[in-house]
């Protein structure tokens, strides 16, 4: 059994070690708003943060996310910047298909907790590691400022 | 549109659980076979309705098309709720359930699904008056309960009132009395004028749960008992196979079974981790004796040699041969477009249940007749016995419309392996998804133009070599004297005034890759090859490529309004400043497709090494009604990422056989650094509306490289750019 913290719960989980943090969120836990992309960390759809650093569930085995504090999309509204970003998305409906979505909210939250007025090139920097087949990146770069501004 | 009768679906079968008025709609002749639907005791009531209003003031439209980012739910629901009066806060969608008797695609006959940009366009008419007439129920059931007349009522954002009483009821208190009024005959609809959502901003309906994590995906899906299914597909198209051992994956902790279906072998696990480890511990030998084994090169080089000889006739206008005969100078110009995946970012996954009433699906489901016939086939049960629960597609681009229900086949195939004991969720990962085929053809073209002694285009032949889409798909009916349409849209239907034309097509048969239509199909390539070279005959005789594209658009004034509005807005003519070391250039190109008209003006800046950055694009956009103008931008904004995509870096190639690209660092998408400026400019119209997912993406790629070529003089006619042919 391998213990897990997830969104602030304790989970006890029968997995084998190296199974990747993303399937264990998603098929042993059920918590399906992280994505599988591409299972190699190109894509960036499976962001979450361990300790509150993004990381890409893809490639963590689940092993190294022991004693570790896992946070997913399901719990980012409890997160001020994280309510913060959800409203500017909406706002300006940033969505299409939305499979990516998650990811990129999780980056750009990220972001946002260490730099809380991003350039353009801040914006360059830390989002283009998240792909958008759909090609939603005019409105993600517009959604950051505009949660910049809520937050300033 | 007159056909379309209206019923009362309450009336004959109330809903049971929640009260409340559903709206129905059948084409004639359907009619009784619907009705039998509606009548059944075990048929789903809200299966054949677009709108139900329910006691609790819930007001919920069903879609009958896919949403797969292109909005359709939003518009969709926009168009009712507009004639409805309904207040947009509170309107949800649900995912119409598989019945092409109800929910079929009227631009399609008697096939549902979703397509060529078609969801607005063919709902508008019958979704106006699904909200017209719950409307008129609603207002009649108020008349009726305060005896007043139906005249001296007013409907505003989901409230009915009787301005010269006072009194008002929600549309949920009135919902059971509107259910038992007679469906009007004929109802009002709305004066464009009066519209309050149609046109304005209309937030999109799916966007809480998609910043939230809650939108279920087929990859969501969890069903009690449910294995996950990854599968061993073969290395070449056309191989089999001819022997494996399953004896490691069996020994992998959560494998449950190993099945043969005709396309591999399929591991069942617990979980898609295990299934992953169990199909990686499989060793699997393939009879490769049948497999296609040409690469990428040598197709093309085949390809090459076809465009030297006449082809089968798509279009014929005048006599080129004097035309070109007769003229001053000839420009020639060949254009090579490579295999394009879809890579939508949610890889291919469909979950199946056997049960002894047939089979239900849970999938991202874009063609539901032809789906519905294939898995029926393959279990030996009715078409009508495949329920479809339609989810949200994390992409599709148009693999989803898959012509042969390639991928639900393979997971019905599996189920069907294991005697249906448990439902099965098929997991395509990204190598799966990537290296099955299905692409975008590739395609060469040969053109020619001949210029006469005054300057003007007095012919024009073009030659297009590529693998049939329609054929082995529920359209190839549409081939005809050798012609795939989709083949040659685009080319066939250029715009411009040429006296003299032809457009040849040459549809190799034995290229055995796999191909389907992808965002915005034949006009991928035809706007690249056709709105480059008309460049090209500007450049050669002299003329501003915007001013020759107007004066060769005077019969065509929607396409001249377009891409005036987009030169206007575009700067087009003024200079731009460049940097040192750096060259800058300015490219326009207009297209047609679905029958909505798209201008793009790209700005470029090449440096020294070649190296390009697409700075800013300006669309202009002819769509008919605007249904949600912000949509209309966004899938714009998207269209110009997408085709960039393609443009600068995508390509699937082939060696012996053989895919070389399986994930995002072989074929690469736009990513947000590379994105550039976009702005979107709507004419306004009030013709009805026309497609707007597919439309954006044409013109973009001819844009960027007549930018290229006026930063640069140089001409790429490769796709993706070869960009280090820009180098100084």
């Amino acid at each position: 059994m391998i213990k897990l913290n997830v969104n602030g719960k304790s989970h006890q989980v029968d997995v084998a070690p190296d199974t990747p943090l993303l399937w264990v969120l998603r098929d042993t836990l059920q918590l399906t708003g992280t994505k599988y992309g591409c299972g190699k960390g190109l894509c960036g759809a499976c962001t979450v943060y361990l300790d509150g650093a993004p990381a890409r569930s893809c490639s963590t085995a689940v092993s190294s996310a022991v004693g570790r504090r896992i946070t997913t999309i399901e719990a980012i509204d409890a997160d001020r910047i994280g309510k913060v970003v959800q409203a500017a998305w909406r706002k300006l409906d940033v969505v299409q298909c939305g499979y990516c979505q998650s990811g990129q909210i999780m980056s750009a939250v990220a972001l946002l907790a260490h730099k809380r007025q991003p350039s353009d090139a801040d914006i360059d920097a830390a989002m283009s590691g998240n792909l958008c087949r759909c090609a939603t990146y005019q409105r993600v770069r517009a959604a950051i400022h505009e949660a910049a501004k809520a937050l300033a | 549109m007159s056909q379309i009768v209206i019923e009362n679906l309450s009336r004959r079968r109330f809903l049971h659980g929640a009260g409340g008025l559903t709206l129905g709609f059948c084409i004639p002749g359907l009619a009784a076979a619907a009705a039998a639907v509606a009548k059944a005791p075990t048929a789903s009531f809200a299966a054949n309705a677009f709108l139900r209003i329910g006691a609790d003031n819930s007001v919920i439209v069903i879609a009958k098309h896919l949403e797969m980012g292109q909005g359709s739910h939003t518009g969709l629901a926009t168009i009712v709720a507009e004639e409805l009066d309904a207040d947009w806060k509170t309107v949800r969608v649900e995912g119409a359930p598989a019945d092409a008797r109800r929910y079929n695609n009227l631009n399609w006959g008697p096939m549902q699904g979703t397509g060529g940009s078609s969801a607005i366009a063919n709902s508008w008419e019958q979704l106006r008056q699904a909200g017209a007439t719950g409307r008129a129920m609603l207002v009649a059931a108020a008349a009726q309960r305060w005896r007043v007349g139906e005249a001296d009522i007013v409907v505003r954002d989901g409230v009915v009132s009787h301005p010269a009483s006072g009194r008002k009821a929600t549309f949920g208190e009135l919902a059971l009395d509107a259910a038992k009024q007679a469906v009007p005959t004929k109802v009002a609809l709305k004066d464009p004028k009066d519209f309050r959502l149609i046109g304005q901003q209309a937030n999109r309906r799916d966007s809480k749960d998609k910043t939230d994590g809650s939108a279920r995906f087929t990859q969501d899906v969890f069903l009690p008992g449910m294995l996950v299914a990854v599968v061993a597909h073969p290395p070449r198209f056309g191989a089999t196979v001819k022997s494996f051992d399953a004896s490691r994956a069996k020994a992998i902790k959560g494998v449950v079974d190993v099945v043969q279906i005709p396309g591999g072998v399929a591991v069942l696990a617990k979980d898609t981790w295990s299934a992953k480890k169990g199909r990686d511990a499989l060793a699997v030998d393939w009879d490769e004796s049948a497999a296609f084994k040409l690469g990428s090169d040598e197709i093309l080089a085949r390809y090459k040699e076809l465009a030297k000889t006449p082809g089968a006739v798509a279009k014929q206008a005048g006599d080129t041969n004097t035309a070109f005969a007769g003229a001053t100078k000839v420009l020639s110009a060949s254009y090579d477009f490579p295999y394009l995946a879809h890579a939508a970012m949610e890889p291919l996954n469909c979950v199946i249940r056997l049960g002894k009433d047939g089979c239900e699906v849970w999938n991202g489901e874009q063609m539901q007749t032809p789906d519905q016939h294939s898995l029926a086939q393959l279990f030996g049960i009715k078409p009508e016995q495949v329920k479809i629960n339609m989810l949200f597609a994390g992409g599709s681009f148009g693999r989803r419309a898959s012509k042969d229900s390639d991928y639900l086949l393979e997971a019905a195939q599996i189920v069907k392996a294991i005697a249906g004991r448990v439902p099965v969720k098929l997991v395509w990962l990204r190598e799966d998804d990537m290296g099955a085929g299905y692409y975008r053809p590739m395609f060469h073209h040969a053109l020619e133009a001949a210029i006469d002694s005054d300057g003007n285009l007095v012919g024009w032949r073009h030659r297009l070599v590529g693998q049939s889409i329609m054929a082995g798909s529920p359209m190839a009916a549409m081939i005809k004297n050798g012609i795939d349409p989709v083949s040659v849209e685009g080319a066939t239907n250029l715009p411009y005034a040429v006296p003299n034309l032809v457009v040849e097509l040459h549809t190799p048969t034995d290229i055995r890759v796999p191909v389907l239509w992808w965002r915005s199909v034949g006009s991928t390539h035809t706007a690249f090859s056709t709105e480059t070279f008309i460049d090209e005959v500007a450049a050669a005789t002299g003329k501003d490529p915007l001013a020759l594209r107007l004066q060769l658009l005077a019969e065509h004034p929607n396409h001249a309004r377009v891409l005036k509005l987009a030169a206007d807005k575009g700067d087009w003519g003024s200079p731009l400043k460049a940097n040192a070391g750096e060259r800058r250039g300015r490219g326009i190109a207009v297209h047609e497709s679905f029958r909505t008209i798209v201008a793009q003006v790209a700005e470029v800046t090449v440096k020294k090494d070649g190296s390009l950055k697409v700075d800013r694009v300006v669309c202009a956009v002819d769509c008919g009604t605007a249904v949600n103008p912000d949509n209309i931008r966004s899938q714009l904004e998207g269209s110009v990422g997408f085709a960039l995509s393609a443009a600068l870096h995508q390509q699937i190639t082939l060696k012996a056989g053989r895919v070389e690209q399986d994930n995002f660092d072989g074929f690469e998408l736009l990513r947000l650094n590379e994105m550039p400026a976009v702005e979107v400019h709507i004419v306004p119209s009030s013709a009805a509306p026309t497609g707007i997912g597919e439309p954006g993406v044409p013109p973009l790629a001819p844009a960027v490289a007549n930018a290229i070529a006026a930063a640069t003089g140089r001409r790429l006619r490769r796709m993706p750019f070869n960009t280090g042919e820009l180098a100084i």
